[in-house]
Parts: structure tokens; C-alpha cells; sequence
């Protein structure tokens, strides 16, 4: 195997530049459901900038665990988009990796994430560590059955031969294992990207945040870090959801036309995602902690449902 | 070459005995005897290790070299070892975890100058480590079920060694009975197998379960699951594990969780692979079924703890799971008839008995370090140590991180293996029994992400944050020797974790011992950089790919640093304390509050009980004084064990009634016996 650094490239320019802009989107258009005008689309990276110019503050109490949380989290989101097919059917790296090892490193992020806020001894870094642990264990048994489902079918924890499966076998979202499946793994989406019924992007209330409660400590290059991280982590995550289950437009081959073209789709596809996720945010209240495990044993339930039909529909 | 590794290896045998030796005789000179005891403990492990690997290397293993210990004394007793790859490869796990504990114990014991005999600790740990290793060497039934014994009670003895705590005494004497319960199983398994061979080497009970009636072999195999069963500590007969492997000292506690565990996961794979033949297919669902249960429960029950070494303890029965769900699949590959992937789960198997070995000996030793230090073991009372120990934490942190199956570390590639046979498993057969896999898989990662969890919470509390006690915040690094013991287990840890392609081709003797395949060279592609499964298609892994990578791409924050923040200072302030006078450590989050949402969730299995008692002089708001106790129960302890142990009570105490002290009374018992023996007789 010779590594194709040209693509490697790309799709980490791709991952770098195009997160924060859905980050972006999802905000201004949440605001305007709301009546109100919100951001501007381009805000996160003028924030990212912003943070990244910033002096830092440091708690007296954090040991180096604090320092190196940052680059964890950031490296961890960039390493998994270079396994995920996003323009091209092959991803650059797939050989180093699939669905696993995909989750194993958001696993560790979210490790050296949980470790990062409980370091500088303030009781909300604690509390958001404590319920992000908790929610995650909760919600990787769904998502590992829902990609279980499609990667038994395909016979493979590759993303791309599972996308290469998918756009081989035809466009079949209507098939019900595969809507489950989505469904499942779209309830998994909310909670890993912490959003609104499971937790709050916008809020720093003490009794409601999750992620946010973590991030309290960090300021200027390392906090840059995290919220950059954090938009990969959910284009990534998007970019699995779409790419496996509707695999339209990907690029086979390497020609620019044919690269123009996945990108192009793979964006549409993408901010319908998008939207979606901000209809969602928009309809509904965020659900009391204890209520969390409902919905996502519910997408456990349904993962399992997807995983029954095989049998119904094979 | 001067020493071939058989040499090496009697060698080491022999250098655990002079250790053990030179404990007993120079016991009033304690450092001496720490020095000569755990000295002689540490070259010997060391030969041993070498031996083992080059065995191991090289094919030694191939036709196994037999070597007679002690001369014969009696009929069918023999001390003969027999190297086989199977018993090479477990006793490599001895040896390495044997070594790196040596040598952190020759800085460990000095804690117990003055206090306790280190002359006899050297001893009876010279004693577990010259029986343990024997017990995967031994080649008959009887010097296999010596040593098994004597491994046993040197356990025992060791785990009683701060005899003068109630709890120690009371979790030795439940290790012991316990242990006794899977011995007596044991015996009547191996009396099974002896009836339908005529033998007692074990060179002859090679697929015997295939001319034994399916009757016999059902009672063989489930005799053999309880009696190893107790050893691995799998649920439902894991309770005194927890309770016994805590209160040894830590350098014990690691050997027991890391080997002496390993040697019920040895007896589970000699006996079902070697021995009983092709399995019917309600052997492998049993197993599996005992490995995800003893998984999950295993890992639940550690959030609950707040003690550092019973979490550790904890963790081994869901370890011990996730082993015996590999074991579990590769049986019903067999029975299915699909040799490769019974291979590839027996693999996975293999692989996290000795990362378990590894990183699990790596985590107790650095628990053993904060309690040298703090003298606490007690999470609540600890914190800020990375500050105060900083490269105990940094190894603690390792260790973590591979026990949690986070990549790029050991722990990570053995669960892929298991997963990838799990996954694969499932187009090998239509029936509904292969939903067991995917749902094993997905009950695998709830076991991961708790793990997970649960190490936030372990390390979290324990090194990160302020000090919770005056005990903490003194606390000092570890010794040189105890720092360089947990280095040589890191060290395992980052090879088998970023080398597994390399350490598949040691698996390769011990795949073609038990199942006749030899799959390295099937899972390894590009030159030894990828790890796939049986075939490329069904998934590729490469941890060393993904360590070069992340390192490659740090350059991005590098240049972002260079264009942007070159100007920008860091300083160092107060955390924000919402105005107050400062942060307090009573305000930290504590290891209680953190599993907290995890208890109220499962909280049908764990039913926590909390008491809370107020003192206030004017207001409830402002309380003087606060008592808060929480209990979580241990279901399998009230609904089991305490049952049957009140059963056996009353029955023993009915049964006293016979033994009244009276002669006449006796004498007439023993002529009813021999009476009923004569008609018995006839």
C-alpha cells in the first residue's frame, strides 16, 4: 500500500474548513426558526481565529492532563474523518481503520475530554465529565448494533467497502433495516454531538450542561482547539450517517469532475442533514437527564429491531 | 550457546527456590532478605521470560520437550513438565508479570520494615511464582493438581498476610474455601477423563472428549467450567475475588488479578481445545454467554467501588469475560464446522489473557504506589497526585487507557480480534443463535464505554484535581525500582499494542496446537503495518498507522501556533470559583457523585440504599453537620451466597446434634456404618 498523501491532503483541508461552517449553519438557521437573525454563517471562524489570537488562562490546580486534552481531542477528530468516506468512495486512510477503530478514537477523545474537565477541581468540570461518561456509555451499545447491522449485511467494519456495498446493491433508504438503522444511529448523532434533547450547546446553566461544563476551564489556543474538534467530530459522525446510508454521488475515481461532483453532493447531503438536526433542536425541549437513557435505549431498541429484520427481509 | 532456553528455564525454577530459601533463612535481616528473596525472584523470572519468548520464536515448541523434575516416588506420580506451546506461552505471562513484580517489590516491601516479616512475604511469593509457573508446565494430573494446590494455599497465605485486619481474614478464609470448592471439581473432572483414558499424562488426554460418551463429556466440561471457573473468578462464582485480591499487598494483589487468574483461563483452554474434543454447540453458548455476563456485570459493579483496588478487582471479572467470549465463539466455530474463525477468536482470546496480564499488573502496581504513598486506598481521599507523582501517573495513565480498549494500545487490538470474530460469526450459520454475536458485540461496547467511564473516574479522582487529605497532598514518588517495574509493563503494553502483527506469529504454535491453523501471515498485510481480519475485505486495523499519523498530524496545531498564537501568554490563575473564597477540595466532584448517574440508571440491579442525617442549629439550608452513608448491593451476595451460607449454617448446626461427645453414641454410629457397608457388600 502506498499511502496517497495527495488525498490525505484534501480531505484534511475538507474536514478542517468545512466543520465549523456547519457548526455555523446549524446556529444562524436554529436563531432564524427562531425569529431571530442569529450569526453569521461564517462566525465560528472568526471565534476560532479569535481564540486561537487569545492569551491563556490555565487553573493553578490543572496537571499536564489538562495541556494534552486539547490535542487529543483535536488530532483524535482528524485521524477518524481520514477513515470516513466523504467525497470519494475510498477514504484515504480506510486501511488504518473502520468502524472500530472510528469508535475507539472518539472513545478516547472523549476520554482525555472527560479527564480535561475534571483536572482543574471545579465541581462543574466534574459534573459534565460524570454525565458525559454516563450518556456515552449509554448510547455506544446503539451505535455499534446500528453499524453492526449494515456491517453484517456488507460482511465488513470498512467504511468503504460498506459505501462501496451500499452503492452497489442501489439506492434502497426505503428498505427497513436500513431506516431503523438510521434512525438508531440519528438519535446516537444527537447524543455524541450533544444536542438539544440530550444536551444544550447554547446554555451555560449549571444544571443542564454537559459538554459546555467541560470546556469551562479552557480559554485561548486550547479552547480553539476543542471547538474545532468538536466540528469535526460532528461532520464526521454526519459524514457516516449520509455516506452509508445514501450513497449517492460518491466519487469512484480520482478525476476532477467526478471529485466535483461528490463534493458537491456530499454538501447538499450533508446540510439537509444539517437541517434536520436543527428541525429537531428547534421542536423539542431538552429531555431531564434521567429521561436521556429512555431515548437512547429506544435507539438501542430500534438498532436491535433493524438487526431482527435482516432476517425478516433477506 | 551456552544456556538453551530448557536450561534457562530450569533455571528459573531453580532460582525461585533458592529465593525462597534465602527468605526463610535470613527473615531477621529484612533487607536481605528483601533483597536476596526478590532479587533471585526477579533474575529468575527474567531467564524464565527469555526462555519462554525464544521457545516460543523459534518453533522449540513444536515437539515438546519433556524434562523430569524430581525422581518418581510413587506410581503414576511423575514431576515431568512438558513444553508445549499452550504451557510455553502461559508461562511467558508468568514469567514477564513475574519479573516486572520483582522488581517493583524490591522498593515496595521496604513499606512493611519494621512492621510485618519480609523474610517469609519473599518466601511464600518465591513459592506462587515456582508453583504457578509449574502449574502451566506440569504434564499429569497429579503434579498439575499439586502444584495447583500449592499455588493455592501460597495464595492464600500471601492474600492473609496483614492477617491482623478482620477483613483480610475474612476475605482469605472465603479465597480458600472457594478455591477448595473448584479444586474438588477439578478432581472429579479430571477422575472423568482418567476413566475413559486409562492415563494421567496429559499428552494423553489429547482429544479424548471425542471417544468419551456425550454424557460423560457434558459432566467432564461443566465440572471443568466450575472448578476453572472459580479460579477465573466468572460470575456467578466471582465473589470472593473481589474481596481477596484488595487486601494483599499490592505486588501480590497484581500477581493474583494479572496470573494466578490466567491459570483458570490456561486449565479452560487446555481442557476445552486440547482435550474434549469437537464441542457440541451448547458448550460455546454457555461460555459465551458466562463472558459477556461476567463482562458487564464485572465492569458495573467496579463504577460502584470507590476503594482503588477492589475497582481494579472488579475489572478483572469483566476482563476474564471478554476472554471467555472469545473462548466462548471460537467453541461454536468449532462445533459449526469454520476452523479459520474459530482461530481467530481463540486468538482474540489469547491475545487480551496476557494484555489483561499486562496492563492489569501495571494498574494495581500504581495503585500499589498511591497507597505506599498515601497509605489510603480510599479515592475520596486522594487526588492532585499527578502533580505529587508524576510518573506514576503517567504509567497509571497508560494502563487506563489500554484497559479501557481505547486505540492505539493493547487493549484496543484484542477486542477488534473479538469483535471481528464476533461479526464475522454471524454468516456462518441461519439459526437464531448467531444473533448472539452482534448483540455480544454490542453488550462488548457498553462493557468498553464503562470501562471507559470508570477510568475517567479511577484516574480522574485519584491523580487529577486537589488533594482530598492531608495524606494526599504529602504524598512523594514512587522508588526507582517500583517506577522501573511498572516502566517494563508500559513497555508491553505500547509493543503489544502497537506490534500486534508481530505478536501474532508467537499465537501461531498455539493455534496449530489447538485448532491445526496457523492464520498470522493470513491477518497481517502490508508488511506487518496492518492488522486485518480473516480477509481484508472484513475490516483492517492499524494502530501503529494511526500513532504515526496523529504524531504526523500535530503539525496542524504546530502551524496554527506559528500563524496565530505566537503572541499570546499563558497564565497561570485560580480556578473561577463563582465568587466564593476559593475552591476547596469538599468541593470537588468525589468518585461517589461521579458513578452516580450511572447507579440511578441501572439502579433495578444495583438498588442503592443512602442514609442522610442533618445537624442544624436555625435553617435545614445551613446544616452544622452532615452523615451520609451509601450502600449498593451485591446481588449475587444477598440472593446467593448469604442464603446458602445461613443454609450450611443450619445444617451444620443440625448436624452437631449427632456429634454429641458421647463414646456409646460413636460407637454405636461406626457399627451401623459397618453394618450398612457389610449389606452393601453383598
Amino acid at each position: 500500500m502506498k499511502p496517497d498523501f495527495i488525498a490525505i491532503g484534501l480531505q484534511t483541508a475538507l474536514l478542517l474548513l468545512l466543520a465549523p461552517l456547519i457548526t455555523g449553519c446549524i446556529r444562524n438557521w436554529k436563531a432564524r426558526l427562531q425569529n431571530r437573525r442569529g450569526p453569521r454563517v461564517t462566525q465560528p471562524y472568526f471565534d476560532l481565529v479569535k481564540f486561537l489570537r487569545k492569551d491563556m488562562v490555565i487553573s493553578e490546580h490543572a496537571s499536564w492532563v489538562f495541556s494534552a486534552a486539547p490535542y487529543v481531542v483535536f488530532i483524535t477528530a482528524l485521524v477518524t474523518g481520514l477513515m470516513v468516506p466523504l467525497v470519494t468512495v475510498a477514504a484515504p486512510l480506510s486501511l488504518f481503520g473502520g468502524v472500530l477503530a472510528v469508535v475507539g478514537l472518539l472513545a478516547l477523545s472523549r476520554f482525555f475530554l472527560a479527564l480535561g474537565g475534571l483536572d482543574p477541581a471545579s465541581a462543574f468540570g466534574g459534573m459534565g465529565s460524570s454525565r458525559e461518561m454516563t450518556i456515552a456509555a449509554i448510547a455506544e451499545p446503539a451505535l455499534m448494533l446500528a453499524i453492526f447491522t449494515v456491517a453484517i449485511t456488507v460482511g465488513s467494519t470498512d467504511f468503504s467497502h460498506m459505501v462501496a456495498a451500499a452503492q452497489q446493491s442501489g439506492w434502497d433508504l426505503l428498505n427497513p433495516t436500513h431506516l431503523m438503522a438510521f434512525a438508531a444511529l440519528f438519535i446516537v448523532l444527537l447524543a455524541e454531538t450533544g444536542r438539544v434533547p440530550i444536551d444544550n450547546p447554547a446554555t451555560h446553566l449549571e444544571l443542564t450542561m454537559i459538554h459546555e461544563a467541560m470546556l469551562l476551564e479552557y480559554s485561548g489556543r486550547y479552547l480553539a482547539l476543542m471547538e474545532w474538534g468538536a466540528s469535526i467530530k460532528q461532520l464526521v459522525l454526519m459524514a457516516i450517517l449520509v455516506n452509508i446510508f445514501l450513497p449517492l454521488g460518491l466519487a469512484g475515481g480520482g478525476s476532477a469532475a467526478a471529485l466535483g461532483l461528490g463534493l458537491a453532493f456530499f454538501l447538499v447531503k450533508i446540510f439537509a442533514l444539517a437541517g434536520a438536526v436543527v428541525l429537531v433542536e428547534t421542536a423539542n425541549a431538552k429531555l431531564r437527564l434521567f429521561r436521556v437513557p429512555d431515548l437512547l435505549s429506544a435507539a438501542f431498541v430500534l438498532a436491535t429491531m433493524a438487526l431482527l429484520s435482516t432476517f425478516l427481509f433477506h | 550457546m551456552v544456556f538453551s532456553p530448557v536450561s534457562l528455564l530450569t533455571l528459573a525454577l531453580l532460582g525461585y527456590v533458592a529465593g525462597g530459601i534465602a527468605g526463610l533463612v535470613f527473615s531477621r535481616w529484612e533487607r536481605l532478605a528483601n533483597v536476596l528473596s526478590f532479587g533471585c525472584a526477579t533474575l529468575a523470572a527474567g531467564c524464565g521470560t527469555v526462555a519462554c519468548a525464544s521457545l516460543l520464536a523459534t518453533g522449540g515448541t513444536a515437539a515438546p520437550v519433556r524434562l523430569q523434575l524430581l525422581p518418581t516416588m510413587l506410581p503414576y506420580v511423575n514431576f515431568t513438565v512438558r513444553l508445549d506451546s499452550l504451557s510455553v506461552f502461559f508461562g511467558m505471562i508468568v514469567s514477564l508479570l513475574g519479573f516486572a513484580l520483582s522488581l517493583y517489590s524490591l522498593g515496595y516491601v521496604r513499606g512493611f520494615y519494621g512492621r510485618k516479616n519480609v523474610g517469609v512475604l519473599g518466601a511464600f511469593y518465591n513459592l506462587m511464582l515456582l508453583a504457578t509457573t509449574l502449574v502451566f508446565l506440569s504434564d499429569n494430573v497429579f503434579f498439575f493438581l499439586i502444584v495447583w494446590e500449592i499455588m493455592t494455599v501460597a495464595a492464600y497465605c500471601l492474600v492473609s498476610f496483614e492477617h491482623e485486619k478482620p477483613e483480610t481474614r475474612s476475605a482469605a478464609v472465603f479465597y480458600f474455601v472457594m478455591s477448595h470448592i473448584g479444586t474438588g471439581c477439578l478432581i472429579l473432572g479430571f477422575l472423568l477423563l482418567f476413566q475413559a483414558c486409562g492415563n494421567y499424562g496429559f499428552a494423553d488426554f489429547h482429544a479424548l472428549g471425542d471417544k468419551m460418551s456425550p454424557g460423560t463429556r457434558d459432566a467432564a466440561f461443566l465440572l471443568f467450567l466450575i472448578g476453572f471457573g472459580v479460579k477465573a473468578g466468572i460470575v456467578p462464582l466471582h465473589t470472593w475475588l473481589p474481596q481477596a485480591h484488595p487486601v494483599a499487598p499490592s505486588n501480590v494483589s497484581a500477581f493474583l488479578s494479572g496470573v494466578i487468574l490466567k491459570a483458570g483461563i490456561y486449565g479452560m483452554a487446555r481442557v476445552f481445545f486440547d482435550f474434549l474434543g469437537t464441542p457440541p454447540m451448547w458448550w460455546g453458548v454457555t461460555v459465551l454467554t458466562i463472558g459477556i455476563v461476567s463482562a458487564v456485570l464485572g465492569v458495573l459493579y467496579a463504577l460502584m467501588q470507590h476503594d482503588l483496588k477492589r475497582l481494579l478487582a472488579y475489572h478483572s471479572i469483566e476482563n476474564i469475560g471478554i476472554i471467555l467470549m472469545g473462548f466462548g465463539a471460537a467453541l461454536m466455530f468449532l462445533h459449526m464446522g469454520h476452523p479459520p474463525l474459530a482461530t481467530l477468536a481463540l486468538i482474540a482470546g489469547l491475545y487480551h489473557t496476557i494484555n489483561h496480564a499486562v496492563f492489569k499488573g501495571l494498574l494495581f502496581l500504581g495503585a500499589g504506589a498511591v497507597l505506599h504513598a498515601t497509605h489510603t486506598r480510599d479515592m475520596e481521599h486522594l487526588g492532585g497526585l499527578a502533580k505529587r507523582m508524576p510518573r506514576t501517573a503517567f504509567f497509571f495513565l497508560i494502563g487506563a487507557v489500554a484497559i479501557s480498549a481505547l486505540p492505539p494500545l493493547n487493549g484496543f487490538v484484542s477486542e477488534w480480534l473479538t469483535y471481528q470474530s464476533l461479526l464475522q460469526g454471524f454468516g456462518t450459520t441461519d439459526s437464531l443463535l448467531r444473533l448472539m454475536f452482534p448483540i455480544g458485540g454490542a453488550l462488548l461496547a457498553l462493557t468498553g464505554a464503562l470501562a471507559a467511564a470508570c477510568f475517567v473516574k479511577a484516574f480522574g479522582i485519584t491523580f487529577l484535581a486537589q488533594p482530598r487529605s492531608q495524606a494526599a497532598a504529602q504524598a512523594h514518588e514512587a522508588s526507582p525500582t517500583m517506577l522501573l517495574g511498572q516502566g517494563v509493563l508500559v513497555a508491553a503494553c505500547v509493543f503489544l499494542g502497537l506490534f500486534p502483527t508481530v505478536f501474532l506469529q508467537v499465537l501461531d504454535p498455539l493455534t496449530q496446537q489447538l485448532t491445526g491453523l496457523q492464520i498470522s501471515q493470513q491477518l497481517t498485510l502490508a508488511n506487518g503495518l496492518v492488522l486485518s481480519g480473516t480477509n481484508q475485505a472484513g475490516g483492517t486495523v492499524s494502530t501503529l498507522g494511526i500513532t504515526l499519523l496523529g504524531i504526523a498530524l500535530l503539525s496542524v496545531p504546530f502551524v496554527l501556533w506559528l500563524v496565530f498564537s505566537r503572541g499570546a501568554k499563558t497564565r497561570i490563575a485560580p480556578t473561577w470559583d463563582c465568587g466564593l473564597r476559593g475552591l476547596t477540595p469538599r468541593m470537588e466532584y468525589t468518585a461517589t457523585g461521579f458513578s452516580k448517574p450511572i447507579r440511578m440508571i441501572f439502579k433495578a440491579l444495583f438498588r442503592p440504599r443512602r442514609e442522610v442525617q442533618r445537624e442544624y442549629d436555625f435553617s435545614p439550608y445551613f446544616a452544622t453537620n452532615i452523615r451520609f452513608e451509601a450502600h449498593v448491593e451485591e446481588i449475587f451476595e444477598t440472593k446467593i451466597y448469604r442464603p446458602l451460607n445461613r443454609w450450611v449454617l443450619w445444617a451444620s448446626r443440625r448436624m452437631r446434634a449427632l456429634q454429641a461427645g458421647s463414646i456409646q453414641a460413636y460407637l454405636i454410629y461406626i457399627f451401623i456404618t459397618l453394618l450398612l457397608l457389610l449389606l452393601f457388600a453383598l
